[in-house]
């Protein structure tokens, strides 16, 4: 346990001090944001409408943004095969890098995305949910990502076939996300089950997530 | 204890790098891999530290009570330093301190600075280290915990004459203390090992 919060301390302190983590994140939200009432005009309705799908398309792509970076620097200067020589299995270090990851792009954003929703005129009786959904949500979107950065680790420009790969494991976490956020006005109790659903996601991603990528490391390092 | 290579073969996309080779190394002993670039050195020590499988052959330690693997009772060194430049020296030894396992952080930062007289560049940004510097900070890690097994890649590229020395100190100090100790070199380090095994031959 000693190991594994030291993982994730010294992946906080490197994406603080490197800066491409939350601020790049949080930075392409708010871009999209601000660009997007911008490109479709000030129909209120329109922007209310499309305010959660928008939100939750963003929050997909920002986690997207910062995949590959999740295992790429430690292959690249070794760090990687220090790790399988360490006391702590494979799969425990991909669960740390995806929760490093998760606390610096998903978390944010999804604190952020209450207030980023204003500008999209979200009503604010979705704000709780949509902080729960994406809370949820996006923990689910970096065990996925793991996954993706995994398999693409040894490759230098993985960002494309990353996403092309990890795109069609996203749809269900958009659909119950969505659901979870939008469905709430037009029908009534769907905002309970949706979230129990990206819940179930979420748990399952907890547990797959992490023995996928430890085996697609592994092969890659043979 | 005891490490055993039984008849290793190695192959490598397809090309044998070397075949049915063997040895055994017991406490205190240390064994040295020469030979030309290619000749499977590198793969040799990643085959031990178990990065990889052998195409044949088996790797097994013998008179040890637990089961960890050989990778998890060796310090391996090779040609990347495995360091994070937006940490500080001490930073980074820490952060390999806790994941190795150290049962005492603070006491294993403190031995690994001291192995190359580090102390001074502590606070200092390992960003800023010179090549030799960041050689000598990766190769301080084989003192932050007592792991019996250094399977060292060419230790001493970039060190200069004063490091070269002090690593061949820790080498001798480590097999005095029964500690075993594979390592390749093109120029020698300024150890006597017990055995050498010249890998351009069974190629």
């Amino acid at each position: 346990m000693k190991i594994f919060l030291a993982l994730i301390a010294r992946d906080l302190t490197l994406a603080i001090r490197q800066g491409g983590g939350v601020g790049m994140a949080l930075g392409f939200f708010l871009a999209v944001m601000v660009l997007l009432p911008l490109g479709i005009g000030p129909d209120l309705k329109l922007l209310q409408r499309i305010a959660p799908g928008a939100l939750w398309i963003t929050l997909l792509l920002s986690v997207l943004l910062s995949a590959d970076r999740i295992f790429q620097p430690d292959d690249d200067d070794g760090s990687l095969e220090l790790f399988s020589l360490g006391l702590m299995p494979m799969e425990l270090v991909a669960l740390a890098k995806a929760i490093a990851h998760w606390i610096t792009t998903g978390l944010p954003l999804a604190i952020a995305a209450p207030a980023l929703g204003v500008l999209l005129n979200l009503d604010s009786s979705l704000f709780l949910p949509l902080l729960a959904a994406m809370g949820l949500g996006s923990m689910a979107l970096s065990l996925l990502a793991t996954i993706g950065a995994a398999v693409t680790v040894g490759l230098k420009r993985g960002g494309l076939i990353l996403s092309l790969l990890i795109l069609p494991l996203y749809v269900p976490v958009l659909i119950f996300g969505v659901a979870a956020t939008a469905g709430q006005n037009a029908m009534p109790g769907v905002f309970g089950s949706s979230l129990l659903i990206l819940l179930a996601i979420a748990l399952a991603c907890l547990v797959l997530a992490p023995a996928a990528s430890a085996a697609l490391l592994r092969a890659h390092m043979k | 204890m005891r490490l055993i290579a039984d008849k290793i073969d190695c192959e490598r996309g397809g090309r044998r790098v070397f075949s049915d080779l063997s040895f055994t190394l017991g406490s205190g002993e240390g064994l040295l891999l020469t030979g030309a670039n290619g000749s499977g050195k590198t793969s040799l020590l990643r085959l031990i530290a178990g990065l990889g499988d052998p195409a044949g052959g088996t790797f097994s330690i013998d008179g040890m009570d637990d089961d960890l693997a050989i990778g998890q009772r060796s310090h391996y060194v090779a040609h990347r330093n495995a360091l994070k430049t937006a940490l500080s020296v001490e930073e980074n030894l820490a952060f390999w301190a806790k994941f190795m396992g150290a049962s005492d952080v603070a006491a294993g930062i403190e031995r690994g600075l001291g192995l190359f007289n580090l102390d001074h560049l502590a606070s200092y940004s390992a960003g800023l280290l010179s090549q030799g510097q960041a050689r000598r900070l990766a190769l301080s890690r084989l003192e932050l915990v007592a792991r019996p097994i250094w399977l060292l890649d060419e230790p001493s590229v970039g060190l200069d004459e004063a490091s070269c020395k002090q690593l061949a100190a820790a080498m001798n100090s480590h097999m005095d203390k029964g500690g075993l100790l594979i390592a390749t070199t093109h120029t020698g380090l300024g150890v006597s090992f017990t055995k050498t095994i010249d890998m351009s031959e069974g190629a």
